[in-house]
Formats: structure tokens, C-alpha cells, sequence
């Protein structure tokens, strides 16, 4: 039961991480643009 | 990637968004931001495909119509976009999405600790568990349900009731008591229940806000634009470009043959036809010389202009028509959407039901604290997650199986609106026909003149050279080479054709302004007659209309003559030569009597019509206000979307009522055992997780309601 200490927490750590990363895309506008997003890969950057 | 120049740091950075309806790929992309990384003052350019837009920032010295212009010479035609409606789209479902990522998080954590307390964890153990559940669910509850809570209280403010209330009190008095249970040592909290609550209602909003975001950007990106400025003469120095909204009366503009007028005026130099269907609904361009009043977001045909502007903004036609319009609107606004009209019965019904069970318990000899815990149990039990959840989903499916036959519905109140229309009005111009001048005797021109044609044809912008290119294209002509090609103000485009001089312009028989004459290189002069003609499938729309049981009425600004030649053979009625406020009684009249009418049609004049019926759809060609009153917007020629529509919006209020039953009948066997006190947390969970899944799954079956 111990271990429950440090899983907890951790468990909800981990958690936090990936709604903070989830925020931070948002925020960062990776889904204004979400079909253009999957075509961008198939552009050369080095010609532009 | 974004195309990058040096400006100047000194000059102030503007930024101008374009819709671009034509990307649609890759290739697009990096056609458009290589394309203009070499135009001066530009700083960068990016494309949304998404959304069909491309984002500039420039100088202050970049004009728009420069922009337009760059973005041509890639081959793209694009049109300015005002910065409000680009922006103000996105913002409340990214709202919506923080809110939901936030109860999702919480529902998982706070489930796998309920989970262990389910498998046995007691004691200490278990309180800990249930004190953890309480520190994650109560900032939560703060933060996620705000959107439930602001919509709540402004209605019981305004002494209504909506679907929020229930959930909000629901929401809170669990909260508050598992709170109170987990701070006690008691064995029951409901933290789960109420936070995965939130969870499914927030998924159910984010749908229905997607759904009108992306209805809208597409309306966005088909928007015609009414010009957004215009060139204006200067007493001194070269004529500059002035926005709409900066014009003032006095100025005097410049307006080139294919532009639309800014702002309404007088003509003091120049003659030309005027194209006023946006206005008028008229099919037939109006004659024009010195002295003429004019109206903003009329089209210049023939001949460069000269206006004298007399009204901008406030004052011209256009806004006169845009407040007849917010005033018809009004009426569409006091539509109680059915969610909301079931939790008119549903709301008072679990409230009384969670009171009953709390007084019951009570006087049965149980303490206040037991008989609080089972109205929560009650409470959560009857979580209306058919109306909050399984509404939207419906929508939503029946909104993209829709989208993929060519329609787009701006929101879900609409296809509730367009279920229960039992009329119809359609316009005639552009609604019921395409809306442009279709060249009816091609047959009459010999083979090895077409060359010929085309190329003269497309030499000019006006709508008959148009519609002549249209058909000759599609023939598979190939256009002649011409020498000496000259646009002749007035009259139209000559040439010479292997030295001998050919010609397309106005024809001096006709006084309709619906004929031209081709003079080919044996000097035989043609005359092309062009004609509005109806929409294909119009005739097969009106009967299949009929047989749903909607009777189809036309309502035109045109003159009875005219109406009378291009109906025939519909079989229908038609009111002729009205104007916008006759066509707002119309309907007015049509409401009175109880029935609901759907209007159809394109142009500014039926803005007030489209805003005023109980629902209103619009085809793609419509002019931009006539796309933003209508509901809907149907894309390409045909006139059979109409009919789809009603069909996939009745299927989808069938799916609807059968969620409602499907809720209901899970309540009957829920209710009894929520107040007979033996739901658990555990059984709360299940249940509600179930009747969330059923009714969601019944509403995909929507997915090919448009076929």
C-alpha cells in the first residue's frame, strides 16, 4: 500500500503532462489548419 | 513554410486575410506562398486549407487589390475577407474543446480511483481514494462546468428554464454532498458520476459547435464578395483605392467594366448596362447614362464609369435591405429548440421526482444525509444525456451526410426548423433558374466559326461572353488566335481573324440586353440569343416536393411576362413584380395562418424573406447576404438538395423522438431503483455510460440520411 504514495501522484502527474501538452498545441494553433497540416509533409523545404 | 521577404521595419505590418475556395492540395500551398514570396512589401503568406484561406501580412503600401492580383498571377481567383468574420469563427469551440480536455482528464483519474474503491477498498484506503476523487472533480466541476452554469443562469434570470438547469443543479448538489460524504468517511461518493457527466454533455457542445464552424467556414470560403471598395478619383496625384467603409459622399469612383458599385451614387460621366438582380431580382440589365441613381452592389457590364457617390454605409439600399432583415429575423430568434422544449417538461419532472424521494425517505425515518444521498442518486440517474448528448450527435451525422450531397447547414436548429416546413417559396432569378445568361442557339453557329468565338469571347468579362465561352468550352473548342484584340467600350470585343475583322458585342435589335451579335470573317453577322434558364431537376424538385407533402409557391421581383415564359410547364403559382417588403408580407401572411414556410432563394432582395421564413436555404451562386440570412446553402446547379435536405431533416427529428423514447424508457427502469436506494456509485456509472452509448449509436445510423 505504500507504493500508493508515489503512484498516485505520479499517475496523476503523467496525466497533467499530457493535458498541459494538449493545451499548449491548442493554444499554438496546430489544429487551426488540419487537412493542410498532412499536405505540408509532402512539400520540399529546401527549394522554397 | 512560409514565404518570407525583407520590408522595410519602419512600415507598419498589415494583415489581410483572402478566402481562396480553389486550394485543395499540396500542390496549391507552395504554389501560393513560393508564388508570392517575390511580390514587394509582402512580409508572409500562409495557407489553411481547412478553412480555404490564406493569411497575408504586408505593408501598408501593398494594396488589397495588388494582393488579389499576385494571387491571380499564381492562378488562383481569391476575394477579400473583412478580419471579423475570420476571426470571430473558432473561438467558442476552442473554449468548449479546453473544457472537455479538462473533464476528460478528470473522469479518467477520478474513475480509476473509483474503480479500486468498487473492487473492494475500504477504510482508510478508501476515504483517501475518495478525498483524491474530491481534489481533482471539484476544480473540475469550477472549470468545466462554467459553460452549463453561465447558460443556466442567464435563463432562470430571464424566469425560464432550460436543458442546463437540471444539469447544473445536478451537477452541484453531487458534488457538494460526495464532498461532504468523502470529508465524513462515508461510503458513497459520486465524484465519477458527476464529473463524467460534464464529460459527455461537453462532447455533446463541442459537436454542435463544430458543426456551425465548419458550416460556416465553407460559407465563408464560397462568399461573393459585394465590393469591398473602390477606386477613387483624386483632384490631385493618381486615383487610390478606398475601402467601403471609408468612403465618403462627394468622392467620385471609378467603375471598371465586371466590378460591383461600393456605395450608392449618381453616374456623371459614361453609359453603360447595370446588372441589378442583387437589388431588383431582375435577370435584365438596365440601361445607365450621365445622371442615373445607382445602387451599391449593382454590377457594371458594359462600358468604365464614373459615379458620384451620394450614400455610403448606413445610408445606401444595401443597409436599408440588411435592417429589414434583422428585423425579420427577430421572429426566427424566439425558436425554442426541441432539446431545450423537452427540458421545459423534463426539468420540473426530475426535480419533483428527486424532491419526492428526498421528503419520502424522510418521513420513512431515514436521516436528512440518507435521503440527500438518494435525490443525488436520482439526480444523477436522470442525467439528460439523451437531450445533451444524443441531439447534437444526431445533428451532426445527418449535418456531414448532408455536407457530402452538397448541403451545408449552419446550425442544428435548422434541420429542426427545415423538419417541420410544410410551404414553400422560391425565388425565381438564380434560385429556381441558374441565375445567368445560358446561350440557346449554339446550334446555329457553323463548326469553324467557334474558334473564332471562343476567342473573342474570352476576351471580355461580361456575362454573355461568358456564358458563350461556358458552352463552347464544354464543347471542346479550341479558341482561335486573333490578332489586334480590343475591348470596345460600349459595344464589345473586335479582332482580326487571318486579317479579316470579326466581332462579338451588342446587338442593335434586341433591347433586352439578352442577345449579342457575332460578325465572323465572311462578314455574316450572328445573332446569339441567351436565355435564364431554369435549373435542371427544377421540375422533378417541385413535383417530389409535392409529394412530401410541401406545397411549392414562387414569389419573384420579376414582371409577370417574363415569369410566365421561363415557368412553363412547372405548374406553378407565381406572385410577380414584388419587392422585399412584399415578399416579407408574403411570408408574414403564410406564418399567420400557421403554416411554417421554407424560403428559397438567392439574392439581396430576398434577404428579408430568407431571415423572416421559418427556414431558409440558399444555392452557393447567392449573393453574400442572401448566404448568411439563408440556413443552408445548397452547392452546384441542381435544385434536388432542396428536396434531400427536407427528407434527411425529418429522419433526423425521427431519430431524435426515438433518443427521447430510448431516454425515457431507460428512466422507467432507472427512476424506481435510484429511489428505492439501491444505486450505487457503481450502478450510477454503468447506467449512464450505457444510455449514453445507446442513444449516440442510434444517431449514427443518420450517416446516409442525405441519399
Amino acid at each position: 500500500m505504500s507504493g500508493l504514495a508515489l503512484l498516485i501522484p505520479l499517475a496523476l502527474l503523467l496525466g497533467l503532462c499530457g493535458l498541459a501538452a494538449f493545451f499548449w498545441s491548442m493554444r499554438s494553433g496546430q489544429f487551426d489548419d488540419l487537412d493542410g497540416a498532412g499536405m505540408r509533409i509532402l512539400l520540399d523545404e529546401d527549394d522554397g | 513554410m512560409t514565404a518570407q521577404a525583407a520590408v522595410r521595419a519602419a512600415e507598419p505590418v498589415e494583415r489581410t486575410v483572402l478566402a481562396v475556395p480553389g486550394v485543395h492540395c499540396a500542390g496549391c500551398i507552395s504554389k501560393i506562398e513560393k508564388g508570392l514570396a517575390g511580390v514587394p512589401g509582402l512580409v508572409s503568406a500562409r495557407v489553411n486549407v481547412t478553412a480555404r484561406q490564406l493569411t497575408v501580412e504586408h505593408a501598408a503600401s501593398l494594396q488589397v487589390p495588388d494582393l488579389v492580383a499576385a494571387v491571380e498571377r499564381v492562378g488562383f481567383q481569391s476575394q477579400p475577407l473583412t478580419l471579423g468574420t475570420a476571426q470571430a469563427a473558432g473561438g467558442e469551440t476552442r473554449q468548449l474543446l479546453r473544457a472537455t480536455a479538462v473533464a476528460g482528464f478528470a473522469s479518467m483519474n477520478v474513475m480509476l480511483l473509483s474503480v479500486s474503491v468498487w473492487s473492494g477498498a475500504a477504510g482508510a484506503t478508501r476515504d483517501l481514494f475518495h478525498l483524491i476523487s474530491g481534489l481533482i472533480a471539484i476544480p473540475t466541476v469550477a472549470y468545466s462546468g462554467m459553460p452549463f452554469f453561465r447558460s443556466a443562469w442567464s435563463a432562470l434570470r430571464h424566469g425560464r428554464t432550460n436543458m442546463d438547469v437540471p444539469i447544473s443543479i445536478g451537477v452541484l448538489l453531487v458534488t457538494s454532498l460526495s464532498l461532504f460524504e468523502a470529508l465524513t468517511g462515508g461510503p458513497n461518493a459520486y465524484f465519477d458520476g458527476a464529473v463524467m457527466l460534464l464529460f459527455f454533455l461537453l462532447v455533446g457542445r463541442v459537436l454542435d459547435s463544430v458543426m456551425r464552424d465548419r458550416a460556416r467556414d465553407g460559407v465563408t470560403a464560397l462568399l461573393k464578395q459585394t465590393a469591398l471598395g473602390a477606386l477613387v478619383l483624386q483632384s490631385e496625384g493618381p486615383s487610390q483605392w478606398i475601402r467601403a467603409a471609408e468612403l465618403q459622399p462627394g468622392m467620385r469612383m471609378l467603375v471598371a467594366t465586371g466590378e460591383r458599385l461600393a456605395a450608392d451614387g449618381e453616374i456623371e460621366v459614361g453609359s453603360s448596362r447595370l446588372d441589378c438582380s442583387l437589388l431588383t431580382g431582375e435577370s435584365t440589365p438596365v440601361a445607365a447614362g450621365p445622371g442615373t441613381a445607382v445602387h451599391a452592389g449593382t454590377l457594371n457590364l458594359l462600358a468604365p464609369l464614373t459615379v458620384r457617390v451620394t450614400a455610403t454605409g448606413q445610408g445606401t439600399t444595401l443597409a436599408e435591405i440588411s435592417r429589414l432583415m434583422e428585423e425579420a429575423g427577430q421572429g426566427r430568434s424566439r425558436y425554442v429548440r426541441i432539446a431545450d422544449r423537452a427540458a421545459r417538461l423534463y426539468a420540473p419532472a426530475v426535480h419533483t421526482l428527486a424532491a419526492c424521494s428526498f421528503l419520502l425517505w424522510l418521513l420513512m425515518g431515514s436521516g436528512v444525509h440518507q435521503s440527500l444521498l438518494i435525490a443525488a442518486a436520482v439526480l444523477i440517474i436522470t442525467c439528460p444525456c439523451a437531450l445533451g448528448l444524443a441531439v447534437p450527435a444526431a445533428q451532426i451525422v445527418a449535418a456531414g451526410s448532408l455536407m457530402r450531397a452538397g448541403v451545408l447547414v449552419k446550425d442544428g436548429s435548422a434541420l429542426e426548423r427545415l423538419a417541420e416546413a410544410d410551404r414553400a417559396v422560391f425565388d425565381k432569378t438564380g434560385t429556381l433558374t441558374l441565375g445567368r445568361p445560358e446561350l440557346v442557339n449554339a446550334a446555329d453557329l457553323a463548326p469553324d466559326v467557334k474558334p473564332v468565338l471562343l476567342a473573342l469571347a474570352q476576351a471580355s468579362r461580361h456575362p454573355l461572353s461568358q456564358a458563350v465561352r461556358r458552352v463552347l468550352s464544354a464543347d471542346g473548342v479550341v479558341a482561335a488566335a486573333l490578332d489586334g484584340l480590343a475591348e470596345e467600350p460600349g459595344y464589345g470585343v473586335r479582332a482580326y481573324a487571318g486579317g479579316k475583322p470579326v466581332s462579338l458585342g451588342r446587338s442593335a435589335g434586341s433591347s433586352d440586353g439578352m442577345a449579342a451579335a457575332f460578325t465572323d470573317a465572311d462578314g455574316i453577322t450572328t445573332l446569339l440569343r441567351f436565355e435564364d434558364r431554369l435549373r435542371p431537376d427544377a421540375a422533378e424538385t417541385i413535383r417530389r416536393l409535392r409529394d412530401i407533402g410541401i406545397e411549392p409557391s414562387v414569389a419573384t421581383g420579376d414582371r409577370a411576362g417574363a415569369v410566365a415564359a421561363t415557368l412553363n410547364g412547372l405548374n406553378l403559382t407565381a406572385q410577380t413584380s414584388m419587392r422585399p417588403q412584399d415578399k416579407l408580407d408574403l411570408i408574414a401572411r403564410l406564418q399567420a395562418a400557421g403554416h411554417r414556410v421554407l424560403m428559397v432563394g438567392d439574392g439581396l432582395n430576398d434577404g428579408p424573406a430568407l431571415a423572416a421564413g421559418h427556414v431558409s436555404m440558399a444555392p452557393a451562386s447567392a449573393s453574400d447576404v442572401g448566404q448568411n440570412a439563408a440556413d443552408m446553402v445548397f452547392l452546384g446547379d441542381s435544385l434536388l438538395p432542396v428536396v434531400k435536405a427536407i427528407a434527411a431533416a425529418r429522419r433526423t427529428l425521427r431519430i431524435v423522438r426515438q433518443n427521447f423514447a430510448i431516454a425515457i424508457g431507460y428512466n422507467v427502469i432507472a427512476v424506481p431503483l435510484a429511489f428505492a436506494g439501491v444505486v450505487t456509485p457503481l450502478v450510477a456509472a454503468l447506467a449512464m455510460s450505457c444510455s449514453s452509448i445507446i442513444v449516440v449509436a442510434n444517431a449514427l445510423r443518420l450517416r446516409g440520411a442525405a441519399r
